[in-house]
């Protein structure tokens, strides 16, 4: 009996997780289409509820009464697995999330590992939808997307090792709280820049939305998807970027700290800071989207490998052997 | 040369030059309008839907002269007419398939007597094809709908034709 208890509660938990996660993956679709419209000097959609903040309900809504087409020559289990994977993982990588303290799902001690795995698990669910899809626009928009992920994955990777240098320790609160008095986007700035780009480019957003490349690809991985198995690949991808905004603002945004230690400040609550910095991520996301145009796939693949590879190699390096020579180096 | 460029990629001065742009845009007045809530204005000469107009006390104002249906382009004009008892001429058939209909206004500006005109209206899509094949009954009724409009649009323009 107690242990069917545990799982309530477990559960429960999981719920009051997971409820606001897809609840703002729904806002920071609209946000999206808010900024890029009004860069462009375009009003966006303002009509569905107060300010259009309902948009992304009425799309979801029409998504679902939509037919599913599965294609006659698809492997149906794996067409059918992959948008289900895509958005398990991009969901699952929440749970180590600390949005306080106190307040996390799993609190485990290699939480910034456990992240970088999931997310690099997300490039099989593109890659099986555009194998199974069995249709050469989806297959070539999977090679591309898995080819990208792979080559970004490695310099956010060395970020990353940058960061847990200064830390000591692989738990996602001890990173937070080690930036007490500094947050690491001050002496790491140039890593946050590339950690910024390769977010996007692990993403698959503009300039490196190659995978879903409309003018050459027609909608990559996705185009022989529709209806609620598209809207997942869909909530998926935001809740990929949402996640990467959420890792960008915990390594070097100091998570849940407050930015002032002063008496007004420190009453507000970690999760609406730590909601803020996303927040904040976000909408330079969504202004680089409106901003710049997509790069070369040659371009692209350069920049990751002869770039940002040896930028942030040098750069670990670099933060060796400083907190090395001045004694810094975290102990536990 | 060399030196200078290497220096602009390093620092994304492009890029952050093109990302204050946007920002600026951001805070700029929206050139776009709420469409259906709020409308664009529409020229006096606007070519949207046609209407046969009438004569204040009620004539039609149409003598069934067939010049638009001579001239339409698209031959989306049709028309049959009759002697009526007392004499004049009208017509009993006034057809416009709306759907070959490629609004030049070229029956509007054939017409002597300023009977069938485009008006503002250019919301009249519908569900079936059937409907836009419009009557003379259908027409007439756009006309006395829209007559206000209809006629102080023809007197604006009324200098310049």
């Amino acid at each position: 009996m107690e242990y069917i208890n545990i799982i309530f509660q477990e559960v429960y938990k999981i719920l009051f997780l997971l409820v606001p996660v897809l609840v703002s993956v729904a806002m920071i679709v609209w946000l999206d289409r808010r900024v890029w419209a009004f860069v462009q000097k375009r009003q966006g959609p303002n009509v569905v509820g107060p300010f259009g903040l309902l948009q992304s309900v009425a799309d979801a809504l029409k998504y679902v009464f939509k037919e599913i087409i599965i294609p006659a020559s698809s492997n149906k289990i794996i067409f059918i697995l992959a948008p289900i994977i895509t958005m398990t993982l991009a969901l699952i990588a929440w749970a180590v999330i600390p949005f306080n303290e106190t307040q996390v799902l799993a609190d485990i001690n290699v939480g910034i590992l456990y992240i970088f795995a999931v997310s690099s698990l997300g490039v099989y669910g593109i890659i099986m939808g555009g194998w199974a899809s069995n249709s050469k626009y989806p297959f070539l928009g999977a090679i591309r997307s898995a080819a990208q992920m792979v080559s970004y994955e490695v310099s956010i990777g060395i970020i990353i090792i940058n960061v847990l240098l200064c830390v000591g320790s692989l738990n996602l609160n001890d990173i937070i709280i080690a930036q007490k008095n500094m947050w690491f986007v001050v002496p790491l700035f140039p890593m946050f820049v590339i950690f910024f780009i390769s977010a996007l480019a692990e993403t698959n957003r503009p300039p490196f939305d190659l995978p879903e490349a409309e003018a050459e690809l027609v909608a990559g991985y996705q185009t022989e998807y529709s209806g609620m198995m598209y809207a997942m690949f869909w909530l998926g991808e935001y809740a990929n970027i949402l996640l990467m905004c959420a890792m960008g603002s915990i390594l070097f945004l100091g998570g849940w700290l407050s930015p002032i230690e002063l008496y007004p400040f420190n009453l507000i609550p970690g999760a609406v800071w730590l909601i803020l910095k996303i927040l904040l991520l976000f909408i330079l996301f969504a202004l680089v989207k409106a901003t710049v145009p997509r790069y070369r796939y040659d371009q692209l693949m350069r920049l990751g490998w002869k770039v940002f590879l040896p930028l942030s190699l040098t750069w670990v390096v670099l933060t060796a052997s400083y907190l090395f020579y001045f004694n810094l180096l975290p102990t536990n | 040369m060399k030196i200078s460029r290497f220096f602009k990629t390093i620092l994304m001065t492009d890029f952050l030059g093109g990302l204050f742009i946007a920002i600026k845009e951001i805070f700029k007045s929206k050139k776009t309008i709420n469409y259906p809530f709020e409308k664009g204005k529409i020229s006096p000469r606007y070519r949207g839907e046609h209407a046969l107009r009438r004569y204040p006390n009620g004539e039609e104002r149409c003598i069934a002269c067939k010049l638009c249906e001579a001239v339409c382009p698209a031959q989306a004009i049709t028309i049959d007419s009759t002697e009526r008892s007392d004499g004049s001429r009208k017509t009993t058939r006034y057809d416009i398939d709306m759907m070959k209909c490629i609004y030049c206004g070229l029956c509007e500006e054939s017409c002597p007597v300023d009977a069938i005109v485009q008006g503002p209206n250019f919301e009249f899509s519908t569900e079936t094809r059937e409907e836009l094949y419009y009557t003379k009954e259908k027409l007439l009724d756009n006309g006395d709908r829209w007559e206000n409009i209809l006629a102080a649009n023809i007197k604006t323009d009324n200098p310049y034709r």
